[in-house]
């Protein structure tokens, strides 16, 4: 019984259905379990966490480098275009409350070493319609190698509450 | 050998359990202000579920995320503890018939915890701590907000020491013989995991409260994601325990259920406490700074053990209800039993659906979410939401309702006016939860982002505008939403007018939900459970058909290492 102490000889195996339950779902656990490593070496969709410490004013600086260095000349809503070489590293600083920079050229079926980090506080990259999301967080230097396997133009929405004007925190990735 | 001293003790007319007036005196006072902390949470409810919902778009910006925080803490935090306290208080005494152990320690856990309460929803008011509930550092809030939590903290380690020394007297002595019961076994395992929790609570908010009063620089913004929620999630474990716990002694006292091998069910329990204290990690699997071993050795081994265990409850217990029904003579088919269970009964009906909820939804999407790479797709979404919403809302809170219809006649002596509403209440609000959630998830696979006030993205230089199914879900959060703050609200109302103005039941036993059942004739019905293990394995094609179809989701998307 549940609100009594239970009869002496309580201590024995399952059995019937439940024994086959127990069974079951220790299965699929292991199953859903192993599906990790297997996709971390099979899967083409992994988040390794590979991130660097960096301060504010170093990562600041070395994205403006890249903006500066890659900038095509062309503006889309009044912002530089920045077009990085395919296979090179390419920046993207958070702060409250836009991305910096503001619009990224990128290639299709290229790789690229995307750093992420926060001037201020914690942010989101939130690339959409793709849905992909990953967590910006000051002090580190959050790497992505990422390839954009569909062409076409996104939004990379702030989806990690960093203030009042958090809803107005986009930015946008073109692909071709 | 009871241990009672005179005057401190009655018998229940309805059970015979023996209920101490001290550790009645403290539930009654823990659970009053439980409610009225559920009634801030909902209030808090409505207004966000309103401003989702484009078209009506209710608070201001400002307003949005200081309700926001609002709800989180007093919904998730406040209304929670104050009603696990009165359930270990419950537990800790009548159920070992045993008295509480302090009634000074009680008074002074109940203290810390009001005040700091208080001072948080204060904090929040002043508008100077609109940081949400994770607070994430470098967002800063007010001392008093920090404090106030650090106050909550304590005060219900405080209490969770006292219910160890409800167990600690009982066991000297010898108030009960043998193993502590069922129920009380899965309530102190609830209290292990609390003790581990709010460790982790002081360890995360004394340096982010020093670091508020100015006393220190910085606190390292992804070393204070990891403490907090070691904090964060394992206190979801804590309400887990509570509301399994909840579902036997509900089962029992609606059908009298039994489980069918209690150690498979305090195995199940342990393995909450063994495992569950490194599933913090599933808050931060997009997380920089985490490796992948780490992600998935945290999330994946452990976890799933833990979700074993969630496995096996949501067997155990309906396999319980199923035998003693069978054994009442329902034995015809696969379902016959579960049709003529008590649905008019509100705590029967409130613990079952919990059941339903938190494993078909909270389950399943819980455990999806949390696989290391299908977070991608899903992380800060208002999947999120949606998931939690069908387990501490649909699940726990609804388990707590059901109990409510017991513990208001049981200990508070006084019966629900106008039964008919009572009856109807958990359908209410089961079915405004399961709508909402449902919405907020295919709302986030759309890509709307959780805490987000505006998904038109007024005033942004370069906008963006979600596909119009989006648009359609998000209205639905507000129609879920607004139905279940409804039932929310009946359940409110009703239990106030109850516990102050309801008829007193006192030296006579309560009036039954229902007539009642018929006895449980045949005892042996122990292994004869098809129709819990047909449920299961239902359950379990839902969760593989929902599972592999993330994988599949994920599979389409850019490339990423
Ligand atoms: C009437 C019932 C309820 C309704 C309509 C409701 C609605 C909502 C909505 C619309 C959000 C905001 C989602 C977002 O924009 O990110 C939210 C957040 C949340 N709710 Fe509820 N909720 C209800 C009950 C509860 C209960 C009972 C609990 C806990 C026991 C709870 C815990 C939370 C938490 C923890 C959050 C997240 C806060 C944050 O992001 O900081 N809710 N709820
Ligand atoms: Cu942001
Ligand atoms: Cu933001």
């Amino acid at each position: 019984m549940s609100i009594t102490p239970p009869k002496d000889g309580w201590f024995e195996a399952p059995t019937g259905f439940e024994r086959t339950w127990v069974g079951l779902a220790l299965v699929w656990c292991l199953l859903m379990f192993l599906a990790m490593p297997y996709w971390h070496f099979k899967g083409k969709q992994n988040s390794t966490g590979e991130a660097y410490t960096v301060t504010p004013e170093a990562f600041l600086e070395r994205t403006n480098r890249f903006v500066e260095t890659n900038k095509t000349g062309e503006k889309i809503g009044g912002f530089d275009v920045v077009e990085p070489a395919p296979g090179t590293d390419i920046y993207l600083a958070a702060r409250m409350w836009s991305f910096h920079p503001a619009v990224l050229k990128l290639k299709k079926d290229s790789s690229y070493r995307l750093h992420m980090s926060s001037i201020d506080l914690n942010h989101g990259f939130s690339l959409q319609p793709m849905n992909m999301n990953f967590q910006i967080v000051p002090g580190y230097d959050h790497v992505l190698t990422l390839t954009p396997t569909v062409a076409g133009e996104y939004t990379v929405l702030c989806n990690e509450f960093c203030g009042i004007g958090h809803h107005m925190m986009t930015s946008r990735i073109i692909v071709e | 050998m009871a241990n009672f001293k005179d005057n401190e003790v009655r018998t229940c007319d309805t059970t015979g359990l023996p209920v101490c007036l001290n550790a009645q005196f403290f539930i009654k006072l823990n659970a009053v202000c439980a409610v009225v902390f559920l009634l801030i949470g909902a209030l808090a409810a409505i207004g966000l579920a309103l401003t989702r919902w484009p078209a009506v778009h209710l608070l201001p910006a400002d307003w949005f995320y200081r309700v926001l925080t609002l709800h989180g803490l007093n919904m998730l935090i406040f209304w929670i503890l104050f009603f696990e306290i009165a359930i270990l208080y419950f537990c800790g005494t009548t159920l070992l018939n045993s008295r509480l152990a302090s009634k000074k320690v009680a008074w002074v856990s109940w203290l810390l915890m009001i005040i700091g309460a208080v001072s948080v929803d204060v904090a929040i008011f002043q508008g100077n701590s609109d940081v949400l509930m994770t607070s994430y550092v470098p967002l800063k809030g007010s001392p008093l907000f920090y404090g106030g939590i650090i106050l909550v903290a304590v005060g219900t380690l405080v209490g969770v020491f006292n219910y160890f020394g409800c167990i600690y007297i009982a066991k000297r002595d010898k108030t009960y013989e043998g193993s502590v019961p069922l129920v009380v076994f899965g309530a102190t395992a609830a209290a292990i995991i609390a003790v581990g929790t709010l460790l982790h609570g002081a360890v995360v908010m004394l340096p982010t409260f020093a670091w508020s009063m100015g006393w220190i620089e910085t606190v390292d913004p992804g070393w204070y994601r990891l403490i907090w929620w070691a904090l964060g999630h394992s206190s979801q474990q804590v309400n887990v325990c509570a509301m399994v716990a909840v579902w036997y002694l509900i089962a029992y006292l609606a059908v009298g259920g039994k489980p069918l091998n209690e150690t498979v069910c305090r195995t199940a329990f342990v393995f909450y406490i063994l495992f569950i204290n490194i599933a913090s990690a599933h808050h931060l699997l997009v997380d920089p700074g985490v490796g992948t071993e780490w992600k998935i050795w945290n999330t994946g081994y452990a976890m799933y053990l833990a979700v074993l265990a969630s496995m096996i409850h949501g067997f155990t217990v309906p396999a319980a209800i199923e035998s003693a029904q069978r054994g009442r003579g329902y034995t015809a088919g696969l379902f016959t039993w579960l049709a003529k269970c008590p649905w008019k009964n509100p705590a029967f009906a409130a613990s079952f659906m919990s059941m339903g909820i938190f494993g078909f939804i909270g389950g399943i999407t819980g455990v999806t979410l949390g696989t290391q790479q299908i977070n991608i797709i899903a992380h800060n979404t208002l999947r999120i939401p949606g998931h939690f919403h069908a387990t501490v809302v649909g699940g726990t809170t609804l388990a707590f309702m059901g109990l409510a219809y017991y513990v208001v006649p049981l200990i508070f002596q006084r019966e629900y006016p106008l039964k008919p509403l009572a009856r109807i209440q958990p359908y209410i609000f089961a079915v405004g939860i399961v709508f909402m959630s449902l919405t907020m998830s295919f709302a986030g696979s759309y890509g709307v982002p959780r805490r987000h006030w505006d998904v038109e993205f007024t005033g942004s230089a370069l906008g963006h505008s979600f596909d119009p199914g989006a648009t359609l879900m998000l209205a639905g959060v507000g129609v879920g939403g607004t139905l279940a703050f409804l039932g929310l609200l009946l359940f409110i109302l009703l239990t106030v007018w109850a516990v102050f103005l309801g008829k007193s039941n006192a030296g006579s036993p309560m009036e039954h939900w229902t007539p009642p059942l018929p006895p449980v004739a045949d005892e042996d019905m122990e292994h004869k459970t098809p129709g819990a293990f047909a449920l299961v394995i239902l359950l379990l094609v839902c969760f593989a058909v929902y599972y592999f179809a993330n994988w599949k989701a994920l599979a389409d998307v850019w490339w990423v290492r």
